[in-house]
């Protein structure tokens, strides 16, 4: 009887998508919509970790104004190619 | 300087440390190691005196401890060639008859001198392809 | 339940190969529902393990000795506690807890991330299940738990007493949970290189995973070196056993992953290094396994040959070939666009720390092996001891901690030698501070360790500077009070800080080794009872034998124990007293008497231990029971002769009466001990840092709130200054 409920809960299991039949969506966009907002935090995470740096002596003020110059247009860069790929999604199912 | 010859230098700078460690390795490696023996291997050949060799086999029953000196044989593990072993220090817990050790040698006499320290015996468990046990 | 844990098995087997099959269908046909079907097999598998897992336990408390396995690896003298990690004392039971652990984790980490990593999740589904795949096979057709036993036993043989210890339930389960989760960065590799996506999505991915793999298999070992430590006769921690090797090798190149994806993640540099090093890793993870049960190396923990050398052997080479493939065909497109812009910089130094750390592992990895690689080249096998790992470890290590003192001082992209001298003073100042009072002090026995304390030094200020930079930059800002701008700070730089954290207890680990290894004193004597021996500036005296027998909750006998207790104190000082016992296991061999089945068992070495941050005082007893042998020979003679006479009862009685005078004539008249006596510094030190380490890990990567939402339409440059200042947007 444990076997049967066994074997049977496992077939429901590996079943329940096959029979709800295909979702939606572009994988290769929501791909790079992952991949972008990924880009995107690492980006604000090193805009954040300079910021640091500086105020922690690691940089001097001349070096950050410049390194910070160069992530924040790194950052707007993704930022214009994020909501290029985000007019062209569908919404996520 | 140009940045690619920067490049190359620093590659050349961490092949050689690289190359340099893994010599050293291959050298200190050769040098200080102990040969692996089985008894029956002792047993045939002439020992050079003073070699150690790591000697490797079961214990073979009926081995006596006086003090902290215990005498045993030990034998090939698929086997019954064996040699005779001193050794002067605690056994391990999972030493006994019929256990596999592993033990640093040197030929003394007629008998071998186990190296202080240098006992291990193999943890008894069951993970063989003998199923002789049930 | 033997049937029902068998149709587990094989359930788990086809869910295993289903999934894998409908993965790959999926990815290639684009049918997302049977991407979707692969991944439940995952679940199903999972499932199916648990329940086989929860069977075996349950035969494993009830002593169900119709089960081979718990006939052979336990009794009903065994306490409830060792009965359920009883399991894994077996091949059978240690690869399904490998089965249910890939199962249970690979089910989280896939569900967790059901809506992310489209791309990538059906080819990890399906490596991860290849996983399964194997294990279960493994399990269904080769290494059955569920086996029956071939001739009936009232009582089994009980579990090898040196696993009875607290740490049986917690290290291999977490050793494996390292192995198992490694997996899943190595499944999502493959998988980010099969689709050509291996960038900061990937990264965002797999870096989490890794780093609680990386905390599962370090503190795996740390309790093996504890329980080692101990439990084991010997009062080490580490024997440089290949076992102990394997489990580390893995550990080392994951520490090197963990830096080096930083470099990644933002240059875009190192991409073939951070692949190539998570492939070594998820293969080294299965060399582990492939160690214990081949019985190609010596080893303490290799329990002799297997049937299951050849499978892992082809599994491990089936993973070597499928990733250099994969990264040889890929190479172009994984080259990096952009080069270190300077050796003065936080990725130069963290190039370096991945370059040392990699270098440990392949000393390692040549010692560990190196008795192959020597029979492949001389014919002859030969083994290196611990003297050789240490001459190249211990520099490596060295260097290992002045790159970690460097580090986080150090800016990234460009740092000037002006900025690097000014960040490097104090904590310079701190080393030589910390060296002149180790001079002063006369702590001058050993170069090595004087070095690696002033190292330890430098790191810790380092540190220190950084914290307190930090949380002043913090207060500059926000006017909190102390405290609660430490909180803040970390809390907004939980990655930054809780690095930091790890190095504190790194740092704090290899003072412990430094301090253990160096000025350990260790006598080896033997004392009768009232003599005295001397380890340093402690005093042990024998004070008296002891005897005791250990009856089982079913009255049955469980092991009968002879030791003594020893008072330590230095002179003029405190005294304590400690107790110190071997313990012998009844044997279940029939061809030994009722008496000497007793004393022909297993024995284990109850260590007595006193531990503080200072010192630990360790000390082990070996009793001398030869005297006790005439009467225990004796003993059996009795028994032969009245076996026919006494009642099964009455020959109960006798024998509790006999083995109650045996352990009686010991105390009255006790032959002298030997016993191992030790005074080793600062080993505390060593689990200290562990937890600062787990702690660390834990800070470092504890998800934030809430996650990344969709930002709404605005000026861009507005945009990430705003979305810059809320840490719940950014994972730190």
């Amino acid at each position: 009887m444990l076997i049967a409920l066994m074997i049977a809960a496992a077939v429901a299991l590996v079943a329940g998508p096959l029979r709800a039949g295909a979702r939606g969506g572009d994988a290769n966009l929501e791909a790079e919509l992952a991949e972008l907002e990924a880009a995107k935090e690492a980006k604000y995470r090193e805009i954040r970790d300079a910021e640091l740096d500086y105020k922690t002596g690691k940089l001097s003020d001349g070096d950050w104004r410049v390194l910070d110059r160069t992530l924040r247009a790194e950052a707007i860069d993704l930022l214009k190619r994020l909501d290029r790929a985000q007019e062209r999604a569908e919404p996520l199912t | 300087m140009d940045p690619s010859r920067k490049r190359s230098i620093r590659f050349v700078v961490a092949l050689s440390a690289a190359l340099l460690l893994a010599t050293a390795l291959a050298y200190t490696s050769f040098s200080a190691s102990t040969e692996a023996r089985q008894p029956s291997e002792l047993a045939s050949a002439t020992p050079a005196p003073g070699e150690k060799y790591q000697l490797v086999g079961k214990v073979v029953a009926g081995y006596k401890t006086s003090g902290n000196v215990t005498h045993f044989r030990v034998r090939d593990r698929d086997g019954t060639v064996s040699v005779p072993v001193t050794y002067k220090g605690n056994l391990p817990d999972p030493f006994r008859a019929d256990r596999e050790i592993v033990i640093d040698v040197v030929k003394k006499g007629a008998v071998y001198e186990g190296q202080p320290g240098t006992l291990v015996t193999k943890c008894p468990s069951k993970f063989t392809a003998d199923k002789s046990q049930t | 339940m033997l049937v029902a844990g068998q149709a587990c098995l094989i359930v788990a087997l086809c869910s295993a190969v289903y999934g894998a099959g409908a993965s790959l269908y999926g990815a290639r046909a684009r049918r997302p529902e049977f991407v979707a079907s692969g991944r439940r097999a995952v679940y199903a598998m999972a499932g199916a393990s648990t329940l086989a897992f929860v069977l075996l336990e349950i035969a494993f408390v009830n002593s169900d000795f119709e089960f081979a396995v718990v006939a052979s690896h336990s009794s009903t003298t065994t306490p409830l506690f060792y009965r359920l990690t009883a399991m894994w004392s077996s091949q059978e039971g240690s690869l399904l807890l490998w089965l249910f652990l890939l199962g249970v984790w690979s089910s989280v980490i896939l569900y967790v991330t059901r809506h992310r990593l489209r791309a990538l999740a059906p080819y990890a589904q399906a490596v991860l299940l290849g996983y399964g795949v194997f294990f279960a096979g493994l399990l269904v057709f080769l290494e059955s738990p569920f086996r029956r036993i071939a001739n009936p036993v009232a009582e089994g043989t009980g579990l090898n007493p040196l696993l009875r210890d607290p740490g049986m339930m917690i290290h291999p389960p977490m050793l494996y949970s390292g192995y198992t989760l490694l997996a899943i960065p190595f499944a999502f590799a493959v998988a980010a290189l099969i689709t050509r996506r291996l960038d900061a999505e990937w990264i965002r991915s797999t870096r989490p995973f890794t780093l609680f793999a990386w905390l599962a298999l370090g503190f795996g070992i740390v309790l093996g070196a504890r329980w080692s430590y101990h439990e084991l006769d010997w009062g080490g921690y580490w024997m440089w056993d290949p076992v102990e090797n394997a489990s580390l090798m893995p550990w080392l190149t994951a520490t090197a992953f963990l830096h080096s994806v930083m470099i990644q993640e933002r240059r875009g540099m190192l991409r073939i290094w951070n692949v190539s090093l998570v492939l070594a890793t998820g293969v080294l993870a299965i060399l582990g396994t492939f160690l214990v049960r081949s019985g190609v190396l010596q080893s303490i923990h290799a329990f002799g040959a297997s049937t299951l050398g050849v499978p892992f052997l082809l599994l491990i080479g089936g993973m070597i070939a499928a990733s250099i493939y994969l990264v040889a065909t890929r190479a172009d497109q994984l080259r990096s666009r952009n080069r270190l812009d300077s050796l003065l910089s936080r990725e130069a130094i963290f190039l370096l720390n991945n370059l040392l750390l990699v270098a440990l592992c392949f000393v390692i990895f040549w010692g560990t092996f190196f008795p192959l690689i020597a029979e492949a080249v001389t014919g002859r096998q030969r083994n290196i001891g611990p003297p050789v790992y240490e001459q190249f470890v211990v520099p490596l290590a060295l260097l290992l901690v002045l790159a970690t003192g460097i580090g986080p001082v150090i800016a990234w992209r460009r740092a000037t030698a002006a900025n690097l001298r000014r960040n490097l003073t104090k904590p310079a100042i701190a080393g030589l501070v910390v060296l002149a009072a180790l001079i002063a002090l006369g702590v001058t026995g050993s170069v090595t360790a004087l070095i690696m304390f002033t190292l330890a030094g430098f790191v810790l200020g380092g540190i220190v500077q950084e914290l307190w930079r930090g949380v002043r930059a913090r207060r500059a800002a926000s006017r909190e009070p102390l405290p609660l701008a430490f909180v803040s700070l970390v809390r907004r730089n939980r990655r930054r800080y809780g690095g930091y954290f790890v190095h504190v207890g790194i740092i704090v680990m290899f003072v412990g080794v430094a301090a253990s290894s160096s000025f350990k004193e260790v006598h080896d004597v033997s004392l009768n009872p009232g003599e005295k021996a001397r380890v340093g500036d402690y005093e042990f005296t024998y004070v008296e034998p002891t005897a005791e027998i250990h009856a089982a909750p079913n009255g049955r006998l469980e092991r009968i124990a002879f030791g003594a207790h020893l008072r330590v104190g230095k002179a003029g000082g405190d005294t304590k007293l400690l107790h110190t016992s071997k313990d012998y296991f009844p044997s279940q061999d029939p061809s030994l008497g009722p008496v000497s089945r007793f004393f022909d068992g297993e024995t284990t070495t109850e260590v007595a231990l006193d531990a503080s941050l200072y010192n630990d005082i360790w000390a082990a007893v070996a009793p001398d029971i030869v005297r006790l042998r005439d009467r225990i020979e004796e003993g059996d003679r009795l028994f032969e002769r009245a076996a026919d006479d006494l009642t099964g009862e009455q020959a109960g009685q006798f024998l509790a009466l006999a083995l109650r005078g045996l352990t009686e004539r010991y105390t009255e008249n006790p032959p002298a001990a030997r016993f191992r006596l030790e005074v080793n510094p600062m080993v505390s030190w060593l689990w200290v840092g562990a937890l600062i380490i787990v702690f660390g890990g834990l800070v470092a990567g504890w998800p934030p709130r809430g996650g990344t939402s969709r930002t709404v339409t605005a000026k861009y440059a507005a945009r990430v200054g705003r979305e810059v200042r809320e840490p719940e947007r950014v994972p730190a």
